[in-house]
């Protein structure tokens, strides 16, 4: 397991941030033996932070960007979309067929609470860029220590 | 429709070209749909972060090869801390069964997906050759 420390080394063993994402992730696919509901892990996901935002990037190509829906509820991000099969012809024959398609619902857990009003979508390439401003009041304040 | 998005990790191109890309990016084997119809083949590639000019199709005798380039620059006031997924180059070869009509070869780009049309070649006329009756 591979993590960046926050000097922005790459290091190895265990990371929280991995173990937070990770037990989502191994919920999600617990609790979709019993709910078509849950998540499936699909899509990945990478995540950057800094203090103040993170920033979550995922790959979806082929999906018309009004067809993915984003919601935030606290520290919780879903993401919601779909993408149709391509519409199978008379008189054609697959040589391959790799592609993905079908529904997903990814949800991941921040670090911190996030200022839904601010949460900024954008979706390039068949990439999609969610920067998530951190909550104003979650943010820390610095304490100047003063000299009597 | 139901069937929910399977989760498909990237997978490495695992080129056993001998002559190496200068660039030194991961490679990774974009997910191919290829159809055959009457008139063409229609090859769907996923390649998110491509875009139409990063983008290189070569025919070469029965070789198509598609190579793209994608930007691999990272945002630079935050740090990654969590990856699922890889960032690289996409590459992918096919031999192409058939002829081809190499100069009506039609490719589009969009969302990160490429679209190539490859119509068939105009095939040849058969030709009948009557036998005469010998006198």
């Amino acid at each position: 397991m591979f993590w960046m420390d926050r000097f922005g080394t790459l290091r190895t063993g265990l990371n929280p941030w991995i173990d937070t994402f990770y037990m989502q992730d191994r919920m999600d696919n617990l609790l979709s033996r019993f709910s078509t509901a849950a998540s499936q892990g699909f899509p990945s996901v990478n995540v950057w932070t800094n203090e103040e935002k993170a920033l979550v990037t995922t790959e979806l190509p082929g999906i018309e960007p009004d067809a993915i829906e984003i919601s935030i509820v606290g520290k919780t991000l879903t993401i919601r979309g779909s993408r149709d099969p391509e519409k199978v012809e008379d008189n054609v024959s697959y040589h391959r067929r790799e592609r993905w398609y079908g529904k997903f619902t990814k949800t991941l857990e921040m670090p911190f609470p996030v200022n839904s009003a601010k949460v900024d979508a954008k979706f390039n390439r068949g990439i999609l860029s969610i920067m998530l401003p951190r909550l104003e009041a979650d943010k820390p304040k610095k304490i100047s220590v003063k000299v009597e | 429709m139901t069937e929910k998005a399977k989760n498909l990790p990237k997978k490495e191109s695992e080129s056993t070209d001998v002559v190496e890309k200068t660039r030194s990016a991961r490679i990774y084997k974009p997910n191919v749909d290829i159809v055959e119809r009457d008139g063409d083949i229609v090859l769907t590639a996923d390649m998110p972060g491509v875009d139409e000019k990063s983008v290189d199709i070569n025919l070469e005798k029965n070789i198509l090869s598609i190579y793209g380039k994608v930007d691999l620059s990272t945002p630079d006031d935050v740090r990654l801390v969590y990856s699922e997924y890889g960032i690289g180059d996409y590459q992918r070869s096919f031999t192409l069964s058939g002829e081809i009509d190499k100069d009506k070869i039609k490719a589009t780009l969009k969302n990160g997906v490429l679209k190539l049309i490859l119509p068939k070649a105009e095939p040849l006329k058969a030709k009948k050759i009557t036998v005469e009756a010998g006198e």
